[in-house]
């Protein structure tokens, strides 16, 4: 089309918008008729997932060839930038929200517990904790009786997974550094190993969940504390899955001879998505596990 | 366009203005105990925040009345058919200095008052008496803990008022059961909070509006200049009945609080003692009581006849009033997370059995059995 | 232009045109349609309530069905009527404003739009479930949206906001990559017209604010069915803390639905007024300040809530700022129209009456501010008043103003200027009699939010009634001239509008499908 005299690419009519929206629905439905034990519920968001899953497949991969056979130019790839970077920033504000929660119980709700008498009398207010009404807290990462959880400390799995974080940010780059040198084979390393760190990641996030969940008696029901813990790890945990998903993706282009040193906004657009994950977990590491 | 158009708008206009313009005399005539601002305040904080609205509202109409004759003037004589040409500028730095300090000024004046007022409106300490207020679905519980008195104030406008089908009484909706009754001239602290859903409690004329909110306690305070009788609501949304559950408030003499106080903890005493001797309930005696109860209490949700009211589950053949008395009495003093709520801190035991028992025999239910106080009692624990 | 509609005009046609489309003038008109549909279907509920205020005593319908009125009115109007129709704008209007041949990207465009009606069904499917809709008000506070509403109509209106949500991140996200990217050359920043900068700022608004909301309904969600405690206290939570999160999106929120309308009243009064802009880089300016502020002033929803000291007093003092580059933008207003050459054909007089009305309604905002005093105003008619001059006289009165103002250009022909001002007056005139004794029942002590109300209050709320329907009834005389419009009328020119000025009155009347697929010059 038009795009290779070097104006803007635009796309002709697509079926997958519309689509993806008749998925959403269905699962949005499912999942309220999940929730509200109906049967039919979990069917439907069968139904639901499976038409996103496959659409994600026919609109990214329109994208991919539309990308690969050379239809767009600086232009085309700039909004792309502009787009995943405002993306980007929404989802910061997404876990501003529940990180705002954090602080705001932590700083104010919990000690307004501890002084209210009134209500609560002999409630002591001490940072972690499941409320007035919830188990009490005993020292971290120490098996649970009845009536009390713990919660996880830092230095153990967390503090291996923030080193595992960090690194695969560092091997992404290196696959970036690769990729601008068009040296093929530290890309394909680079995102390899990132690859795999993420899988190791969430191995080992998932061994914790179970871990917490069957000995430290910490669950989603814990109170502020088990509520707070694992809204921000579950959504970041999520997201690492998405993202783990996307390198993956990424890989596989780049081993099928994708990308070049000056046309690889797929592979940055990912690297972003992938440093953006890794900061929030600093910010879990040190606000929910470590202070 | 025909010749008719012009005098047609005329004709319209007059009559729409003449309308409003009536309207709003009759209004003023009508609700003079009512006017176009605050009912009139009774404490001092009261005549504070009147004096304060009054300032910001003649600043507003002010401000608003420059600008606007500004740009009615410009609209009448800037406009291409009276000739005018347009001018070129653009912009005007003196100007734009001047509409950004002026402001400013402004909003000076008016934030030095208001910050003062808040302090003081925050400043909790040296009461005399202190009440708790509670916030129910859809009542008020008062105590004074220094006089060992406590009671439920719901709204008394009959069901049939509000269903059009007698006429509307002098206080329609602002009338309760149980007033509450605060001294004169005395430093009246409220504590505040709420068991189920956030309430607001708002006396206007007492100038005090404090949201009550499940599980924290929030405070403020008033002084009452004069004796009489001040109305209020319940000023955050609720739920269903949010619309039908007023205060009132009975300010009296210093003296006459104090008599009032002592016969009402004699009363509660009393009672309390009635109760406390009565070991053996029939019954006759628990479902008379029970019927009272459950008026008070319950129809609002599951309906006068046990028929439940939208997502509020019917009485009349539920399950758990025919089943196990244990899992009734738990219901009711413990209520659940979808919206039944906790009775237990409401009502004592000879209420709660007896609504108990009540609903076991009402509406056709047939439990049979009677649950008498003492198993209330042992199910506190 | 002959050249712009060279390349694939190969769209289907149908219902298959407008499902699959890619084309910014395409999804600017269904963005508008469903605007004006639930602009309707929010109004007629309006309208229940209305009736059911029309005297003390319950007459229509049961409480809890008014508050689902109450509740699902304002998500429909704020969500799916201003919201869209703004974007609706956007869409159509700032790919013609900049020069650019479409959206920076058309597809995810097509899939913002078609968020919509998902979550529209899903809202409406709510009101019939077991238990009805949500009637915890549109501000959802927990617990009355948790353990108080535990029907699952609750469960519909959270996947709704979710969904509606996406539409607007993804919409900002597509109108911010436009602006900064899809400009023709030479048009820098200081010289896009007051809507583009108005809706660059809105976008990072909402990009900012709408993932908070999606935050703070998610964790109702998991209080309703997962056994959080968020905002329970028995478990460590507050309540409170869902009122934190819901307006710090909350009140940003209020700008987003105003700062396009402010960006609309740009347009339209150095057009009518034959000069341009006064003061043009100071309302960008204050334009950036507003959006600002609107992110350090939340808590001024909740004085009442129990607050430290300390905490009501900066959010009384930020609140209070606004008001500076508010009014710089109403002064400006008034400077351009100063010394002007000015008409009234129908859009100008939509434009004025934005500008009179709002700040009407600004007013009383900053009346709403002082903490103080607001212990009397919070909760009442007062404050439904407030928000009424504002959104309805300033948000919705733009856009009425901001379709006649550019109908034209989309149909080619002129509306009917006579129906068009016959709205205008009926609507004003509707408005100000709906909500301006409003006031006055707030202010005598009418709390929002009921179904019934003594009897000191029934004049004003008998006046009311009347407006409300008088406004609903002139919506049809809307409804009327935008058919016209569409079918037919005068020609439009080019240049449609004497005074008016800028890139979109360059190209034909009505707009080509493909504009500008080659950049225009920039003077
Ligand atoms: C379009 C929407 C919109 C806009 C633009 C505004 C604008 C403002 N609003 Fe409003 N507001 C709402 C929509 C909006 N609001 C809604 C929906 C609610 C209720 C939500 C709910 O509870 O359901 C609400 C509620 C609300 C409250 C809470 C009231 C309560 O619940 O108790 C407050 C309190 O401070 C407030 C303040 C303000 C202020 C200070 C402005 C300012 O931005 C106004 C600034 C403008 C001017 C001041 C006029 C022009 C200026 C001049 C002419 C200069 C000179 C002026 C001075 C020196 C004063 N608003
Ligand atoms: C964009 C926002 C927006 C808009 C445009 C409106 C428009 C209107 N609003 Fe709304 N409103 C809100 C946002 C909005 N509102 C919000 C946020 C609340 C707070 C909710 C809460 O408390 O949680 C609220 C609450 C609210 C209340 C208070 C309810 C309560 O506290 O219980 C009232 C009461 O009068 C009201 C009335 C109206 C009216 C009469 C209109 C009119 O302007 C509507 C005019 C339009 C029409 C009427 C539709 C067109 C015509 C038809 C449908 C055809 C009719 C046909 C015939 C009559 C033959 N609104
Ligand atoms: C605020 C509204 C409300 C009030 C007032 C109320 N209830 Fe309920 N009640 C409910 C709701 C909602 C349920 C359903 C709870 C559930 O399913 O978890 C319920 C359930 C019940 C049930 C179980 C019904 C069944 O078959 O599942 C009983 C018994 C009951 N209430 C008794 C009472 C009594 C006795 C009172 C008064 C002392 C009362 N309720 C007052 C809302 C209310
Ligand atoms: Cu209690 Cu409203
Ligand atoms: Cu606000």
């Amino acid at each position: 089309m038009s795009a290779a005299n070097g104006s803007y690419y635009l796309p002709s009519p697509s079926p997958w918008p519309a689509i993806t929206s008749a998925g959403l629905f269905t699962l949005a439905l499912g999942f309220i008729l999940f929730m509200n034990s109906i049967a039919a519920g979990p069917w439907l968001m069968l139904v639901g997932a499976a038409v996103i899953v496959y659409m994600m497949i026919r609109w990214f991969g329109q994208v991919i060839d539309e990308s690969e056979g050379g239809l767009y130019n600086k232009q085309v790839d700039l909004s792309f930038r502009w787009g995943m970077g405002w993306f980007i920033f929404s989802e910061v504000m997404f876990f501003a929200a529940f990180f705002g929660a954090l602080f705001y119980v932590r700083q104010w709700a919990v000690p307004w517990l501890g002084d209210t008498e009134l209500l609560w009398p002999g409630y002591e207010a001490v940072w972690p904790t499941a409320g007035p009404k919830g188990p009490m807290p005993i020292s971290p990462d120490t098996l649970a009786p009845a009536g009390s959880f713990s919660p996880m400390g830092a230095w153990g799995i967390p503090a291996i997974n923030t080193a595992i974080l960090l690194t695969s940010g560092a091997t992404v780059t290196w696959a970036h550094w690769g990729l601008l040198k068009d040296n093929r084979a530290q890309l394909i390393t680079g995102l390899f190993l990132t690859v795999a760190l993420g899988i190791t990641f969430l191995s080992l996030q998932a061994y914790e969940y179970v871990h917490a969940y069957t000995q430290l008696g910490l669950t989603f029901k814990t109170g502020i504390f088990g509520a707070t813990f694992f809204i921000l790890t579950g959504f970041h945990g999520l997201h690492v899955t998405i993202g783990t998903i996307m390198l993956i993706t990424v890989l596989i282009r780049s081993l099928k001879g994708h990308f070049s040193a000056d046309h690889h906004f797929g592979f940055e657009a990912v690297a972003w998505y992938w440093h953006f994950v890794d900061v929030v977990w600093l910010g879990l590491f040190i606000f929910v596990y470590w202070l | 366009m025909s010749i008719g158009r012009p005098a047609l708008y005329q004709r319209l206009i007059s009559r729409l203005i003449g309308g409003l313009g009536l309207a709003l005399l009759s209004t003023t005539t009508a609700l003079a105990e009512y006017g176009l601002t605050f009912q009139a305040p009774v404490s001092p904080i009261g005549e504070r925040l009147l004096d304060l609205h009054n300032l910001v509202l003649i600043i507003c109409a002010v401000i608003f009345v420059i600008v606007f004759g500004a740009m009615f003037y410009s609209i009448f004589a800037h406009r291409k058919s009276r000739g005018a040409k347009a001018a070129k500028f653009s912009h005007n730095t003196t100007a734009e200095v001047i509409w950004t300090v002026i402001p400013t000024i402004i909003l000076i004046v008016m934030a030095v008052p208001s910050a003062k007022a808040l302090i003081d409106m925050e400043d909790t300490s040296n009461a005399d008496v202190t009440v708790h207020i509670t916030g129910y679905q859809w009542k008020w519980k008062y105590e004074y803990p220094t006089y060992g008195v406590s009671f439920i104030s719901n709204l008394s406008t009959p069901r049939a008022q509000i269903e059009n089908k007698e006429k509307k009484g002098d206080h329609y909706l602002l009338e309760v059961d149980n007033p509450l009754v605060l001294p004169v001239g005395k430093k009246i602290r409220f504590v505040i909070t709420a068991d189920d859903v956030i309430h607001s409690w708002w006396v206007p004329q007492l100038a005090v509006k404090k949201d009550a909110i499940p599980g924290y306690v929030n405070e403020t305070w008033t002084t009452i200049k004069t004796p009489g009788t001040y109305r209020g609501v319940c000023a955050e949304l609720c739920g269903k009945d949010h619309g039908f559950m007023p205060i009132v408030v009975n300010a009296v003499s210093a003296e006459e609080f104090e008599t009032w106080a002592s016969k009402e903890k004699d009363k509660h005493v009393k009672a309390q003692q009635a109760a406390a001797a009565k070991t053996t309930w029939s019954k006759e005696d628990l479902m008379a009581r029970g019927e009272k109860v459950y008026a008070a209490n319950c129809a609002a949700c599951h309906g006068p006849k046990g028929e439940g009211v939208a997502i509020f589950p019917k009485m009349a053949g539920s399950k758990v009033a025919n089943g196990p008395a244990a899992a009734h009495i738990d219901m009711v003093l413990k209520g659940t997370t979808k919206g039944m709520p906790p009775f237990g801190a409401q009502l004592n035991d000879a209420d709660i059995a007896a609504v108990i028992t009540f609903e076991r025999n009402a509406f056709g239910n047939k439990a049979g059995d009677i649950v008498d106080p003492a198993k209330v009692k042992a199910a506190r624990k | 232009m002959a050249s712009a509609t060279a390349h694939h005009d190969d769209h289907p046609s149908g219902i298959m045109r407008w499902l699959t489309t890619t084309n910014h003038k395409d999804i600017g008109t269904l963005y508008l349609w469903f605007a004006l549909i639930m602009f309707f279907v929010g109004g007629a509920m309006s309208l229940i309530i209305r009736t059911e205020l029309w005297q003390p005593g319950l007459q229509f319908v049961n409480p809890d069905f008014f508050n689902q009125m109450t509740t699902v009115h304002a998500l429909v109007m704020v969500f799916g009527v201003v919201m869209p129709a703004f974007t609706g704008f956007a869409n159509w209007q700032i790919p013609l404003m900049i020069g650019a041949p479409d959206m920076a990207l058309p597809r995810l465009n097509n899939w913002s739009f078609w968020l919509l009606p998902p979550a529209a069904t899903l809202l409406m499917i709510s009101l019939f479930v077991p238990g009805g809709g949500p009637a915890a008000g549109w501000t959802l506070y927990a617990p009355l949206s948790t353990s108080g509403s535990p029907g699952m109509g609750m469960d519909f209106t959270i996947l709704s906001v979710h969904l509606l949500g996406m539409s607007s991140i993804l919409g900002s996200i597509n109108i911010i990559a436009t602006i900064l990217n899809m400009r023709a050359p030479g048009m820098n920043l200081l010289k896009m017209p007051m809507f583009v900068w108005s809706w660059l700022i809105t976008a990072f608004l909402l990009l900012a604010a709408i993932p908070v909301l999606a935050g703070a309904v998610t964790m109702l969600l998991t209080d309703r069915h997962f056994g959080t405690t968020f905002f329970n206290a028995a478990g460590g939570g507050d309540p409170v803390l869902f009122q934190h999160i819901f307006w710090f999106f909350g009140h940003p929120e209020v700008y987003i639905l105003i700062l396009p309308a402010f960006g609309v009243v740009s347009q339209i009064i150095p057009t009518f007024a034959r000069k341009p802009l006064f003061g043009y880089v100071s309302m960008v300016y204050a334009t950036a300040t507003i959006a600002f502020l609107s992110f350090i002033v939340w808590a001024h929803h909740m004085y009442t809530v129990g607050m430290p000291l300390a905490g009501n007093m900066f959010f009384m003092f930020a609140t209070m700022l606004i008001a500076i580059p508010t009014g710089v933008k109403v002064f400006n207003w008034v400077a351009t129209m100063w010394r002007g050459s000015m008409t009234f054909e129908t859009p100008m007089l939509f434009a004025v009456g934005t500008v009179f009305t709002f700040t009407m309604g600004g007013l009383t905002g900053i009346m709403l501010s002082l903490a103080p005093v607001d212990t009397q105003y919070h909760d009442t008619y007062f404050v439904v008043a407030h928000f009424h001059y504002t959104i309805f006289g300033g948000s919705v009165l733009a856009l009425m103003g901001a379709a006649y103002y550019w109908m034209p250009k989309w149909t080619g022909h002129m509306y009917n200027e006579t129906l068009g001002k016959w709205h205008f007056w009926l609507t004003v005139i509707g408005f100000n009699l709906t909500f301006f004794p409003q006031h006055f029942l707030g202010l005598a002590g009418m709390q929002r939010r009921v179904p019934d109300y003594g009897l000191q209050f029934v004049e004003f709320n008998q006046w009311s009634t009347v407006g409300a329907f008088l406004l609903g009834i002139s919506q049809i005389l809307l409804l009327v001239v935008v058919i016209k419009c569409i079918k037919g009328g005068k020609k439009a020119t080019t240049q449609v509008w004497e005074g008016a000025e800028g890139l979109e009155w360059t190209v034909p009347s009505p707009a080509p499908y493909h504009t500008f697929a080659t950049p225009p010059k920039i003077r």
